[in-house]
């Protein structure tokens, strides 16, 4: 049945990889480019289906909102706001008649907008002009500019009454407290309110500039076709140059313990520390170790122990973030009112434990077979494929990494992974969120 | 592959429920035990996904037992005769799988993706719980604790969540979608061991399952995996389910939740037939595009008009349900915003429903949705487990996996003149059920126990 799979795009490498040896490996291939103002492209021909996925990131998430908290996502947020004199209702129809689909997001990291459409040649034109012009020409209507403040005021009202959104925010806040990740992406009340149409406009004057783009593509397209579609993409931003390096986040511990009261059932528990970027050399250690720590859902240790074993939750996790700069190691759970503290030594031990004396030999087998054996299932689809394309672009990863991905975790061995964790993990200076209903173990608490 | 098997199967496996053969149509056997088997051809990743979906969910349950669908579900991953709790994860995971499992109103299901040449192991042990599951009163009671955990994280902690279990309880008054599929904490609570095991013997049994595979695979070959896993379950006969009808509304109702919030929050919901129960199939086409005039992108409606234009909502939304095995609800929700009292918000809403009785949407509305529709038939593709997911649905509400072509169809077909008569058929006030979340402060004394 191999020949079944025949895909334009796609390599399909006769596998003699230990553990795939019997079956085929396909590999998108990327091609890599740079558009005339220098606006970085990554592209995946697909040609089964009749249409075209593609992201225009930059690295203008909150992460540099500066002494604005909020700006970024303030900003993304009125790019189908109006642009280049269409109002937000025109943009909104242009797109809904020619059946296509675009949304906007911005994050710590990078913000941007998603588009997907149909690639008959007309209609695909007209989506790539109507993007072109949000990405480079937004008006910032006085009007919009009012009610999205408003619209952004509301979600964090909504943040508010959820124990989870609260916790997350106070984690980031008080593990990074300075650096640009502590600062919440949504911004705060007294920010958002006193942000300008003016602020928007710098901001995005600054950031949203080709040297600090990187457009993905994946779809039914030709290089040739996938060069034109960039080069529209990119060709009206501002040159502009990349914006400075990010500060980087310091390895120290931030052992602090802090309780939020909130009137629900659960306590939700959070506990962490820094973590690592994307590109660390600790990546492949670390990533692997979590995942038989606390990232493979029921089968992780974590799970196994709070949840398997104890019926103490529903949700019990772990997982790095890696980001640009150091991102979050995050272990988390939610349990009900009176258990948290039962709970919290369950997490804190089978941490312990496991940087102590790091994964058992099986484990660490049984993790390698589900990584490399189910790897065909992280690019089965365009979507999937378009998520890496803009992971590896923005964070200058290695074009081969998807390719070297198997043979990255291959390598690992029980030391390696446990003298990562060792040299990394300090179960013993963790920062702990806990938001809930105040216990009286909770009192007690420093 | 060779003929010789192919026939063998042939005899093996009695009924071709279709024998559709174009490329990616799916194909649709039964099994002489009674299992239905589905396969999706596409070839565009060497992977598999398999899931196997039962005839039984919350609206299969009554008032004492609610929520077993969804805790029985939880305890299939404990073991049987053959495999220790947690093996079956487990062994997936070895193979480089991913799985997990959903229970709806109208079914319950259990699902793996895999690299191609790993689905026999899923199908092997699929086979072996569908029969020897192991329900044990220990491991019920951590389960126990592990769903009213869910429930507080998914419902009690969240007061939109519990406004939305509200009104469904109060918009149905007898028919089985009032019960949250979560179930009642305290039904949580009661379930015993022995309810399991008569829900597990009643439900889990080859003909009331079908069996969907899509992907990279070929259709003989899987015809006959499936046979060798399946094959040797004794035939079933499953009594049809007894179904409690809702009885009709007289006159609409209200309910308010008052819970710790921050926001105000309002549904608005009209009974209204989905495709399997509308007395014409293109009410429920045109019911599902009236759902798309009020909210089917950037350019709808509500977004348009409620959001942007009158800033009255922060955010609104509209939903139905065409796939479904008894009576819908068609729903408006919305936040109001910052400076907009409810009421406002609710006259706002109403005069939306208004004005789909009074006035033919427009022919630009209708093209946008068709166009929608069109477009997203080819992006769905993209995924193959949304296709399974569509045929394993609407074979389990009874409708029949063939259905899913009539989509494009159907939608294509429906006139203004046919949205604005759903509107004034079903949209009525007196079929109207409203229910509004009155923010309670945040400080102070705890919910729940």
């Amino acid at each position: 049945m191999a020949n079944k799979h025949r895909s334009r795009g796609w390599v399909i490498l006769t596998s003699c990889l230990w553990l795939l040896s019997t079956t085929a490996l396909a590999l998108p291939t990327i091609e890599h480019w740079q558009t005339a103002h220098g606006a970085r492209v990554l592209f995946v021909a697909a040609r089964e289906l009749p249409m075209v996925d593609f992201s225009v990131v930059f690295d203008a998430g909150s992460a540099r909102d500066g002494a604005q908290p909020g700006v970024a996502r303030f900003t993304n947020a009125l790019l189908m706001e109006g642009a280049g004199g269409l109002d937000s209702d025109r943009i909104a129809e242009r797109l809904s008649e020619l059946g296509a689909r675009v949304s906007t997001w911005s994050q710590r990291d990078m913000a941007g907008l998603d588009a997907r459409s149909l690639n008959d040649s007309e209609g695909l034109e007209a989506v790539t002009s109507l993007v072109s012009l949000i990405l480079q020409r937004p008006d910032f209507p006085p009007q919009a500019v009012a009610r999205v403040r408003k619209q952004m005021l509301t979600a964090l009202e909504n943040d508010e009454q959820s124990p989870g959104s609260r916790g997350s925010k106070a984690f980031y806040r008080q593990l990074y407290d300075k650096h640009p990740y502590g600062s919440p992406p949504g911004g705060t009340p007294e920010t958002l309110k006193g942000l300008q149409r003016g602020d928007l406009e710098v901001f995005h004057a600054r950031h949203y500039s080709a040297g600090n783009a990187v457009i993905s593509i994946v779809g039914d397209l030709s290089r040739s076709d996938a060069e034109v579609l960039a080069e529209k993409l990119a060709s009206a931003l501002p040159a502009g140059k990349a914006v400075p390096k990010l500060a980087r986040v310091a390895e120290e511990s931030i052992a602090r313990h802090l309780h939020i009261p909130h009137p629900s059932s659960q306590a939700h528990v959070l506990l962490g520390q820094r973590g690592m970027r994307r590109g660390d050399p600790d990546y492949f250690p670390l990533y692997v170790g979590n995942h038989i720590l606390g990232g493979n859902g029921l089968n992780s240790l974590i799970s196994g122990e709070v949840r398997e074993k104890r019926g103490l939750a529903y949700s019990a996790y772990s997982y790095f973030l890696p980001m640009r700069a150091a991102g979050p190691f995050l272990l988390g759970l939610q349990t009900r009112q009176g258990q948290e503290k039962e709970a919290i030594e369950v997490l804190r031990k089978t941490l312990q434990n496991f940087v102590r004396n790091g994964p058992d030999e099986t484990a660490l087998e049984e993790a390698k077979q589900n990584l490399i054996g189910g790897f065909a299932l992280r690019v089965d689809s365009n979507k999937k494929i378009l998520g890496y394309l803009r992971m590896i672009g923005f964070y200058d990863l290695p074009l081969d990494y998807l390719t070297r991905f198997s043979q990255n975790i291959r390598e690992l061995s029980v030391e390696k992974i446990r003298d990562a964790f060792q040299r990394r993990i300090h179960p013993e200076h963790l920062l702990q969120v806990v938001v809930g209903p105040a216990g009286d173990e909770q009192r007690k608490q420093p | 592959m060779t003929m010789t098997r192919l026939a063998a199967f042939g005899i093996l496996i009695s009924l071709a429920l279709a024998t559709a053969a174009a490329p990616n149509a799916p194909q649709a056997f039964k099994l002489d035990n009674g299992l239905t088997l589905i396969v999706q051809e596409d070839h565009r990743a060497p992977v598999v996904v398999s899931q196997l979906w039962y005839k039984t969910g919350a609206s299969y349950e009554h008032a004492g037992i609610t929520g077993i669908s969804h805790l029985l579900e939880h305890m299939m991953f404990k073991g049987t005769a053959n495999h220790g709790p947690g093996e079956f994860s487990r062994l997936i995971a070895r193979e480089g799988g991913r799985e997990n499992a959903f229970t709806g109103r109208d079914y319950t299901a259990y699902f793996q993706r895999l690299e191609k040449s790993r689905l026999g192991v899923a199908l092997e042990l699929e086979a072996d719980r569908m029969q020897h599951l192991r329900l044990d009163g220990a491991e019920l009671e951590k389960e126990r604790q592990v769903v009213l955990e869910e429930r507080r994280l998914r419902t009690e902690d969240n007061p939109r969540a519990l406004t939305s279990e509200g009104f469904y309880a109060t918009a149905f008054q007898t028919g089985p979608y009032r019960h949250p599929i979560i179930g009642w904490q305290q039904d949580i609570e009661a379930i015993s061991i022995d309810d399991l095991r008569a829900w597990y013997q009643r439900w889990y049994a080859p003909d009331n399952a079908v069996l969907v595979i899509a992907g990279d695979v070929d259709t003989a070959a899987i015809r006959e995996l499936v046979d060798h896993h399946f094959g040797a379950i004794p035939a079933t006969t499953t009594p049809p389910a007894a179904i409690r009808k809702e009885v009709p509304q007289r006159g609409a109702k209200r309910l308010l939740v008052a819970a710790p919030a921050r926001l105000p929050y309002l549904l608005l919901g009209y009974k209204s037939p989905s495709l399997n129960t509308a007395a014409e199939p293109w009410e429920a086409y045109a019911l599902t595009v009236l759902a798309g005039v009020l909210d089917g992108d950037d350019s709808s409606r509500l977004a348009r008009e409620l959001v942007r234009g009158s800033e009255i909502a922060a955010g609104a939304g509209a939903s139905y349900s065409l796939y479904q095995r008894l009576d819908s609800l068609l729903v408006l929700s919305a936040t109001p915003a910052s400076n907009i009292g409810v009421p406002m918000l609710e006259q706002a809403l109403r005069d939306q429903v208004a004005r789909l009785r009074d006035t033919p949407v427009s022919e630009r509305e209708l093209a946008r949705i068709k166009t929608q529709v069109i477009a997203g038939n080819v992006y769905e593709r993209d995924s193959i487990f949304y296709q399974a997911m569509q045929l394993g649905m609407l074979e389990t509400v009874g409708l029949g996996w063939q259905r899913r072509d009539e989509f494009v169809a159907g939608i294509s077909a429906v006139t203004a003149a046919q949205v604005q008569t759903v509107a004034q058929k079903y949209l009525r006030p007196e079929h109207a059920t409203v229910a509004i979340l009155e923010p309670q402060s945040m400080q102070g004394s705890t919910h729940g126990k």
